[in-house]
């Protein structure tokens, strides 16, 4: 498993889910904290990674 | 006299709570019947904490000297009991080299670091705040 996106993404899935459960009670808030998060993960994964493309290291 | 014993007896059985909760992941909730929550917890944790090893991350040893090995140090065993079975089985030595060494360090270290959150949620649920 070498994949750095696929490394990524499963460690945004454990950490949602993790703080999810920790955060909210119920299932429905639970899904949707968890789903806002794991999303801002990756999101914020993909952002990040293009503003510093231009870095030459 | 009475109340006094069973505050200790309360104190004791939270300690015993937590030690118990930190040394096996999830078992805080499951004590307290959040079954759903500890079987997640007891599932999810060792897992990640055994992906990390599994792609060369290392558990870091305590040295003092070095402020941040230390502090990796720390968070490596707040997974508890799984910590100690990598130990003996001779994992967590790590390759610096590796390509996946820094998401291996970042999967273990992350691992103790929710238990120990777990274990301040199981903690406050014996306090009936939650």
């Amino acid at each position: 498993m070498r994949s750095h996106f696929l490394l990524l993404t499963l460690f945004a899935f454990f950490v949602s889910l993790v703080f999810a459960l920790l955060a909210k009670d119920t299932p429905g808030e639970q899904m949707r904290f968890g789903g806002m998060m794991f999303v801002g993960f990756l999101g914020a994964a993909v952002v990040l990674g293009w503003l510093m493309y231009p870095f030459p290291f | 006299m009475r109340a006094k014993a069973v505050e200790e007896t309360q104190a004791g059985s939270l300690v015993l709570l937590c030690l118990a909760a930190w040394a096996i992941p999830g078992l805080g909730h499951l004590w307290q019947g959040r079954r759903a929550k500890g079987l997640i917890f007891l599932v999810v944790l060792p897992l990640m904490f055994a992906i990390g090893l599994a792609i060369q991350g290392r558990l870091f040893p305590f040295e003092l000297s070095d402020p941040l090995v230390g502090l990796a140090a720390i968070a490596d065993l707040g997974i508890g009991l799984p910590y100690f079975i990598a130990n003996a089985l001779g994992a967590g030595a790590g390759d610096v080299r590796a390509v996946t060494y820094e998401y291996g360090n970042a999967f273990v270290m992350t691992a103790g670091l929710l238990n120990l959150l777990v274990v301040i949620d199981a903690y406050d649920i014996a306090l009936g705040r939650k």
